[in-house]
């Protein structure tokens, strides 16, 4: 059966507490997940009292700060600060989302930071997202033709085929939609997830693709597609305003277009 | 899970393997569309059945035999026991996959379910027959 409880070597304990310097007008509580594969211990969450007078104004800067400033051993992912490398993916109070993008005035009360759900905890806010990668990897995600490309120019597509991608093409691979679905906490090893089938789709829709059927034919499993039960908590929580659960939809009407 | 003062690895596979895994089953269209097509079609036939009850309310034992001698009852009656156990079926067999574990054990539920809708929509419909004809 599924696992509805944490195994008893990952239940969360009380953590160290780092008080805000003395004189701080604003201040902030944040209540960061932290496990460390070597110690042998259980993951405990510390609390970080931030200066926000003294903070930049995303969850990502206070985690920098953190990291600069009080405790280097706090280990994250981070590169752009921008929104689309997708690196600072995590779980802010209470939802996935990219830390860089979300304003700490967001938060009412203290700011807790957990790792994506369901995914092995490398270390503190580090997940391990090889199985998404391999699962991406295995949609084949690039361009498929027979049709030779035009010798001096690129294959064209009309405005209109350009389009069908708007709203495909911006995915940044975060991963915070497939680690937020019920659906692939339960069976992400079969479950492709709502990232990598939006991912499928975007080629699926290319004009410039000849591979639609073979694309379909690999998603035509109970477990790679049809695990999907539009809970929409994808679509809730994309932090790049994107709907997975729509092209999700899409593929299952081409399934049905094509048995005719 | 192992423990984190003994820490094991049981899978050497590749990630990309294990994406791949045994590959598509080529099925999943048909059960899913299944699953609208009979929940659509159970609203009007589970509101006739419902209508069909509260007007035989206080009818005796011929006076149901004799409502469901006529054939569009039967039919209707049959139609909304099979659209019925059909969609129990589907529903119990998604449930199923969602959430059993180990395979040994999923497939054997979903035999069980399968056998028992089965079963049940036939004694339905034998009983409905018995009564019409």
């Amino acid at each position: 059966m599924a696992e509805f409880k944490l195994p008893a070597n990952s239940t969360i304990g009380e953590g160290k507490t780092y008080k805000a310097p003395a004189g701080a007008k604003r201040v902030k509580a944040f209540k960061v997940y932290r496990w460390n594969p070597d110690d042998g211990k259980n993951p405990v969450m510390d609390t970080y009292e931030i200066d926000l007078d003294k903070c930049g104004p995303m969850v990502l800067d206070a985690i920098v700060k953190i990291k600069n400033e009080i405790d280097s051993t706090l280990t994250f992912r981070r590169s752009c600060r921008e929104g689309i490398c997708g690196s600072c993916a995590m779980n802010i109070d209470g939802a996935n989302t990219l830390a860089c993008l979300k304003p700490i005035d967001d938060v009412k009360g203290d700011v807790s930071i957990h790792p994506l759900p369901h995914m092995p905890v490398v270390k503190d806010l580090v997940p391990d997202l090889s199985q998404p990668y391999a699962q991406y990897r295995s949609i084949e995600p690039w361009l498929q033709a027979e049709t030779a490309p035009p010798p001096d120019a690129e294959r064209l597509q009309s405005k209109e085929e350009r389009a069908e991608l708007d709203g495909l093409w911006e995915c940044i691979l975060c991963f915070c939609c497939s680690t937020s679905c019920p659906s692939y906490w339960w069976n992400g090893d079969r479950y492709l997830g709502p990232a990598v089938l939006m991912a499928a789709y975007r080629w699926i829709a290319d004009s410039r693709d000849e591979a639609t059927g073979k694309r379909l034919d690999a998603l035509e499993d109970p477990f790679k597609l049809y695990r999907c039960h539009t809970i929409m908590n994808c679509t809730q929580t994309c932090p790049k305003g994107l709907n997975p659960a729509k092209a999700i939809g899409k593929v299952k009407q081409m399934m049905l277009e094509r048995q005719g | 899970m192992s423990s984190n003062s003994n820490p094991s690895i049981h899978i050497r596979r590749s990630p990309l393997g294990r994406a791949k895994g045994l590959g598509a089953a080529k099925a999943g269209s048909a059960h899913w569309w299944a699953e609208r097509v009979s929940s659509v079609a159970l609203i009007p036939l589970t509101l006739y059945a419902i209508f069909s009850v509260v007007a035989l309310g206080h009818a005796d034992a011929a006076g149901v035999a004799a409502y469901m001698a006529l054939p569009w009852n039967a039919v209707l009656f049959i139609a909304f026991a099979v659209t019925l156990y059909h969609h129990i079926g589907l529903g119990l067999t998604v449930v199923i996959e969602d959430y059993v574990r180990p395979e040994a054990q999923r497939i054997t539920l979903t035999f069980i379910v399968k056998a028992g809708v089965i079963l049940l929509g036939l004694l339905s419909v034998i009983s409905i027959l018995k009564l019409a004809l």
